[in-house]
């Protein structure tokens, strides 16, 4: 199983370990991985303006790139697939957003959203499969209480990245069992960390992290998963007294195969 | 056409959204995480929209503390989705020369050893042309 791939600016720099141990799992599981060749970076945030088309291209090039290839696009970061995704979505559904981006883009043939864009969380899920995944775990994480963060980008609009039930998602947590460990559901699971206003306000984002880790260690969590760089950070900002370690969901999948040591850091 | 009514049409047009549909429920600032540093709520945006007062909401504090969560958007029992109503009176002041709410000077003071690119590219987007 080969699929187009696209790991976005973070991933290639402060984020590395999101993608290297995405990599090597990606290789036990038996699919592969092939990065889009020149991709541009996504822009982080989707451009919500609906006129806005210009800041979309990056994202239809990715698109177009896999669709020619005949493949899946995988994602990681959630902002990257949270971008992609919706960007797709305009691509589909939306005619004058395809129409202006095709005039723009001159492609072969009009790119109209036939690119399925998969985050790396549903390949488990969906086609690996987290029965067909736990079989395979060597290293089963036993023991170890962790909290699902899914934030908000491969959540919300429900209706267009259709990840998981946004109200009430399931599927880290169950990705937390297939690794041998125990899910803790805390409340704020799924309220967001203040995303980029940390960059000027870091109080502010500070005092959403803190309710967040309150929240997961009142519940009893050890640790917290995600698949958001900013996430991450933001959530590492936190300077309350309950505050646990975060980690990225794939080194702990890595650690489950038994591969985290063919990544050196 | 008065020019507030300009405004309040380019909002409309930018948002993509049908601010009349709004029945006042609330569940938008219930449900915002910046609700309390806002100056002007996510409901209240709706009657700002509707009665063509759009230089208030543009000066409004508002704009630089929603966090597009879509926790919003993901509420809103009629579709109206305030988180776009917000960005599009953002773009509105940033599509504007001179307007950027943050200045590519601030940045290396802003910088630290961890912070992700993801962060910045994101602030450049919704901050900035």
């Amino acid at each position: 199983m080969k699929y187009s791939y696209y790991p976005g600016c973070t991933l290639k720099n402060k984020a590395k370990e999101l993608d290297r141990y995405a990599r090597v799992c990606a290789e036990k599981l038996g699919f592969e991985l092939e990065e889009i060749s020149e991709w541009q970076c996504c822009g982080g945030v989707y451009p919500l303006g609906s006129d806005e088309i210009a800041t979309k291209l990056a994202s239809v090039r990715a698109l177009n790139e896999a669709k020619e290839k005949n493949q899946d696009l995988i994602t990681l970061c959630s902002a990257c697939h949270h971008v992609l995704k919706r960007v797709n979505d305009d691509m589909k559904n939306v005619e004058d957003i395809r129409t202006r981006a095709n005039n723009y883009m001159q492609l072969a043939q009009p790119y109209q959203g036939e690119t399925k864009v998969v985050h790396y969380l549903e390949v488990l899920r969906d086609v690996i499969g987290f029965d067909a995944l736990k079989e395979k775990v060597t290293n089963p994480l036993a023991g170890k209480k962790i909290g699902a963060y899914y934030g908000c980008l491969v959540l919300r609009p429900g209706k267009i990245l259709e990840f998981d039930d946004p109200e009430n998602p399931s599927i880290i947590e169950d990705f937390i069992r297939a690794i041998g460990a125990e899910p803790v559901i805390y409340p704020y699971r799924n309220e967001c960390c203040g995303g980029y206003i940390s960059l000027k306000e870091k109080e502010l984002s500070r005092s959403m992290t803190d309710k967040i880790m309150e929240s997961a260690a009142g519940f009893g969590a050890d640790m917290l998963i995600t698949a958001c760089p900013l996430c991450r950070y933001n959530l590492n900002m936190s300077g309350s007294d309950s505050a646990v370690p975060v980690y990225y969901f794939t080194e702990l999948l890595a650690e489950a195969l038994g591969v985290k040591e063919e990544v050196s850091r | 056409m008065t020019k507030a009514e300009k405004q309040a049409e380019l909002i409309r047009e930018i948002s993509g959204t049908d601010p009349y549909k709004c029945m006042k429920c609330g569940k938008c600032s219930a449900s915002c995480p910046s609700f309390s540093e806002m100056d002007i709520k996510p409901h209240q945006f709706v009657s700002y929209v509707l009665h063509d007062d759009i230089e208030t909401l543009a000066n409004s504090r508002s704009l630089w503390k929603c966090l597009s969560c879509f926790a919003c958007v993901e509420r809103c029992p009629r579709d109206v989705k305030p988180g776009k109503l917000i960005d599009a009176a953002r773009q509105l002041v940033i599509r504007q020369r001179g307007q950027d709410y943050l200045k590519a000077d601030e940045i290396p003071e802003l910088l630290d050893p961890e912070l992700p690119q993801q962060l910045l590219v994101s602030a450049f987007r919704r901050y900035r042309r």
